[in-house]
């Protein structure tokens, strides 16, 4: 019984790390094939288009709709402390930091990650791959790294996106429906969101995400197994993969970068 | 799909993300207002710096003419040692009195220049000897308590 647990145990953990294992040297093989995405730029953009401008429409709504509450769950609070001008500063920081790269991260790996899964895995089940490779053209080259680059592009400007229309909300409710005064706002904001260490700070993590969100979606669509059913796996655990390690990767790269001495 | 209809499509995205990184740099962040351009560097001993810290606004009349970059405290003098970088533009006389002060009654604190009538000017790497220490409210209570404990006694005769 209890050698059982342990060697199922042991199997999980001997299976994950197989899996990491493998998914680092395809990460590799990725990188090391990716000339013909960029020679054959075409490809990429391609990719760009049905990664990056499809998502355009779920990320500006959802931005929008995020700094329209963070504005009202902010003034709620601030307008208690008479401090109801720093709304500004509160929705900027806020979205700058964490909520753009982090909610843009996670709906571009639901919207645009899964698609990529189900793309490559469907390829994969009705063997388009193999003919591919039985054709001396390189799957990786052709399909894999034309998707992963169209992620990689996509992402941070998705998060800036996603975080200019938090803050365009936020505007909208506080300034226009609730009145906070509008250059108070603007100024109070400009006065303490750091171009460096807040800005590129944000852009740096929607980059980190960007490639752990393609590289996983990219990864789980080519080691789908190829029936219907695996494919429909492997886009769970696409969705479910990516948003883990956006959350532990984010409070790894938050707790490098700000270290409240700011 | 067409080919130019995509590389529009794509075009119009990769111009409007564009376009966000540049409005929250410039109308969000402090890159077009606040960027000071060449600085030197000087430095002022303070006994408390109370919560001073490193980024924190140097300011002349209220205007921000540099920033905190470094704060360390020196072993030998038992002060603290705080650098800072201050934009080229201005120039200080030598006697200025570097003050921390608090902005608003819970604010961030930042220090002061408060110019002084010297000829000579502070040059690069300069020390401000003039300084004044943060105001720490638990002194300023306990001072005020002591001082009203020393005047009860009297009160009764009058």
């Amino acid at each position: 019984m209890i050698a059982r647990v342990l060697r199922s145990i042991g199997a999980r953990t001997l299976d994950g790390l197989w899996r990491l294992g493998f998914a680092s040297r395809f990460f590799i093989a990725v990188l090391m094939r990716s000339g013909t995405a960029f020679s054959r730029f075409s490809l990429t953009i391609r990719e760009v288009y049905s990664t990056g401008v499809l998502s355009l429409i779920i990320i500006m709504v959802s931005g929008f709709f995020v700094g329209l509450v963070l504005g009202l769950q902010g003034y709620e609070t601030l307008q208690r402390y008479g401090s109801s001008e720093a709304l500004g500063i509160l929705v900027a920081l806020s979205l700058v930091r964490e909520l753009g790269p982090v909610v843009a991260g996670l709906l571009f790996a639901s919207r645009a990650g899964s698609a990529l899964t189900a793309e490559i895995g469907l390829m994969k089940a009705t063997e388009q791959l193999k003919a591919m490779d039985m054709m001396a053209v390189d799957p990786i080259a052709r399909v894999v790294a034309p998707r992963f680059w169209g992620g990689v592009i996509s992402m941070p400007l998705l998060a800036a996106l996603f975080s200019m229309m938090g803050v365009f909300g936020a505007w909208f409710i506080g300034v226009v429906f609730i009145g906070v005064d509008d250059g108070a706002f603007w100024s109070q904001m400009q006065a303490s969101v750091d171009f460096r260490y807040d800005i590129v700070n944000g852009i740096i993590k929607s980059i980190v995400f960007g490639f752990a969100v393609s590289l996983i979606a990219v990864f789980e669509g080519y080691d789908s197994a190829p029936t219907a059913e695996g494919v429909s796996r492997a886009i769970t655990r696409t969705v479910v993969n990516s948003a883990l390690t956006i959350l532990a990767l984010d409070f790894v790269l938050t707790s490098f970068m700000f270290r409240g001495i700011g | 799909m067409n080919r130019t209809v995509l590389d529009l499509w794509v075009g119009v995205f990769v111009a409007i993300g564009v376009a966000a990184v540049l409005f929250l740099a410039l109308k969000v962040g402090n890159l077009a207002s606040a960027n000071i351009g060449e600085t030197y560097r000087l430095q002022a001993n303070f006994d408390n710096i109370g919560g001073l810290k490193p980024r924190a606004p140097v300011k002349s009349s209220g205007v921000v003419v540099g920033r905190v970059t470094e704060i360390t405290f020196d072993p030998t003098l038992y002060v603290a040692v705080v650098k800072m970088d201050v934009d080229k533009r201005y120039v200080f006389p030598r006697d200025t009195f570097a003050t921390i002060l608090t902005s608003g009654l819970l604010g961030e604190q930042y220090i002061g220049f408060e110019v002084g009538g010297d000829t000579e000017m502070l040059a690069a790497d300069a020390t401000i000897t003039k300084t004044q220490s943060a105001v720490v409210l638990e002194k300023l209570i306990s001072q005020f308590m002591f001082n009203k404990a020393a005047e009860s006694p009297q009160a009764p005769e009058q």
